[in-house]
């Protein structure tokens, strides 16, 4: 298992999110998840501007084993999806942290980190998953 | 591929291996309240000798007319070769294999199949099949939410020309779904849509048209096609496959096409079987492949980089997403796609543009002899494909009760669902011009006498 980006907080549904400098933040899915979805074929992307909940369907990943919903882990608003999926969805697959980005979000509340993880939790919680 | 059923050697080996008794054991978790122990008004089963007669019965009752009936069930010449393929027993299966590693033969059929029917369309993949050109419209309606997810108003809007059950059925399966439907206003001369009364502006996600129209007229789907895609809807076809041997194909329609095209398939070797088994089709623009519902055969390379055939598309289906699935459709309906498909290759491109053509003259010719008796006129003006609407100065019914008297089946009486005292009438390539000689004759004769 390749190191976890230590700027990054995780969520139990194997997402991650970053920060921006604007305020906004930047959401994937994990190595872990992309590595257990296997080769993606599909990415289904909302639309910018739509208003989203927390634990609300956001997106859906599709690999040629299943179609996987990915879930958003806070309320806010879509400002930017990753278009360069819809001809590149592998990019999840071999750079999931970087260039396989999904969408970026203007949170309607202050985020709390206590219900998300930091790099040494969630490595800790996909330790446990493995045993 | 065959089925060999299991022995009871096997049945018990494998209810061994799983621990448990009998195979009713299995379905112990099914209160025993809501098991129904005998079926009201279904007989005890009889043996082969006695349902073979009673059905001889009921088949003698039937009598041999001649059918001028079509309303959506069109009764076409089926070469005999279709239906002693399609019951060879690699083929002849109430359930279609679809196991990639067994059914080689039932997967190639379905992919010719489905580049049958694109051809047909003009559109680019097709599903495997759908029940029926009913239920279709559902499915084609439930799709257009998915793929048109900008609009969130759930309406669909229907031209006048939709077969008035398609619309029942597609309510009963969609409404529950949050979906409603809505008819476009209708021009009364022509019996087609009204373009001057389009409302604009009603955010519809779909937008429905039948071509040929259920009373066989024939709309302007270009200038509809090009109106729905201004008004961010997609353009849902309903189409006659026989039809499309001499109309435009739906993917062709005003400046982008339409985006998804259904209907119903039996006139392609299917026999009316007093209304079924059918079969549904449908076919879409690649762009939204991934919210067809249903199975979806491709072609690929095995390990030794030969051709094959697997099913496709798989990760939205019922059995890997659940109640997420795009649709609880996991089949289709293999037997008549398989004599579809027969049908389609031993007729040809020109067998079947002779079956249109000769159909569309035979109801010209049929209309024409009505329309020469005193009290039957055209109900609208305009071209119509194989399928006539007819007004007449009296009731329907009792003029269609003494034509069975006569071995006629005369049409369908259009007074309950689009207008008092019409007939819809269709002549395919079955009917001679005797036989529609014969029809014009007695129908004629039943005006004069008043009998009816």
């Amino acid at each position: 298992m390749s190191d976890l980006p230590g700027d990054l907080l995780y969520t139990n549904d194997h997402e991650w999110l970053r920060r921006e400098d604007d305020g906004s933040v930047t959401i994937g899915i994990t190595d872990h998840a992309q590595s257990a979805l296997g080769d993606l074929v599909y990415v289904e992307l909302p639309e910018v501007g739509l208003d989203i909940e927390e634990a609300g369907e956001m997106a859906v990943v599709e690999s040629v084993k299943a179609a996987s919903d990915v879930y958003a882990p806070i309320s806010g608003s879509i400002v930017a999806v990753n278009e360069a999926l819809a001809d590149d969805p592998e990019k999840i697959n071999s750079d999931p942290y970087g260039d396989g980005w999904i969408v970026r979000v203007q949170p309607s509340d202050t985020i709390d980190e206590s219900a998300l993880m930091s790099p040494d939790d969630y490595q800790t919680f996909i330790d446990e998953l493995d045993d | 591929m065959p089925f060999i059923p299991h022995t009871k050697k096997d049945t018990s080996e494998m209810l061994q291996a799983i621990g448990v008794d009998s195979i009713a054991d299995l379905f112990d978790e099914i209160p025993p309240e809501l098991m129904i122990e005998h079926l009201p008004h279904v007989p005890p089963a009889v043996g082969e000798m006695e349902i073979s007669r009673l059905m001889r019965r009921r088949a003698k009752m039937d009598g041999s007319p001649m059918c001028f009936i079509g309303a959506g069930a069109y009764e076409h010449h089926i070469p005999t070769a279709v239906w002693d393929i399609a019951t060879r027993g690699e083929f002849y299966s109430a359930y279609t294999p679809y196991q990639a590693e067994a059914s080689q033969g039932t997967l190639q059929t379905i992919y010719e199949y489905q580049t049958m029917i694109t051809e047909l369309t003009g559109l680019d993949v097709s599903n495997a099949s759908l029940y029926d050109g009913a239920s279709a419209l559902a499915e084609a309606s439930l799709m257009s939410v998915r793929a048109n997810r900008r609009v969130k108003s759930g309406r669909i809007l229907l031209a006048p020309g939709v077969n008035p059950v398609y619309e029942q059925v597609a309510a009963a399966i969609a409404g529950a779904q949050g979906l409603t439907f809505e008819r476009l206003e209708q021009d009364a001369a022509s019996g087609n849509i009204d373009f001057n009364s389009l409302p604009d502006g009603r955010e519809p996600v779909a937008v429905v048209v039948q071509q040929p129209s259920f009373v066989g007229t024939l709309d302007d789907v270009d200038r509809l096609t090009n109106w729905a895609h201004e008004q961010g809807a997609m353009l849902i076809g309903i189409v006659n496959p026989t039809s499309l041997a001499l109309l435009r194909p739906p993917g062709q329609w005003g400046e982008a096409g339409a985006d998804i095209a259904i209907g119903e398939g039996q006139p392609l070797g299917v026999p009316m079987s007093s209304g079924g088994p059918y079969f549904g089709f449908m076919t879409c623009k690649q762009k939204h492949v991934r919210q067809m519902p249903g199975r979806i055969v491709g072609r690929t390379t095995d390990l030794e980089d030969k051709p094959g055939f697997a099913l496709t598309l798989q990760a939205r289906e019922q059995h890997i997403r659940r109640s997420k699935a795009t649709s609880n459709i996991c089949t289709n309906q293999g037997l008549m796609v398989t004599a579809a498909t027969i049908y389609m290759s031993l007729l040809g491109y020109d067998g079947l543009v002779g079956v249109a053509n000769t159909s569309q003259a035979n109801t010209a010719l049929l209309a024409e002899g009505l329309c020469g008796i005193e009290g039957v006129d055209r109900l609208y003006e305009g071209p119509f494909f194989h399928e006539v609407a007819l007004k007449l100065d009296r009731p329907v019914a009792p003029l269609l009760t003494a034509l069975a008297d006569r071995d006629i089946l005369g049409g369908f009486d259009l007074t309950s669902t689009v207008a008092t005292n019409a007939l819809l009438v269709c002549a395919t390539e079955t009917k001679t011009k005797a036989d529609i000689e014969a029809y014009v004759a007695a129908f004629a004769d039943l005006m004069a006498n008043d009998s009816a």
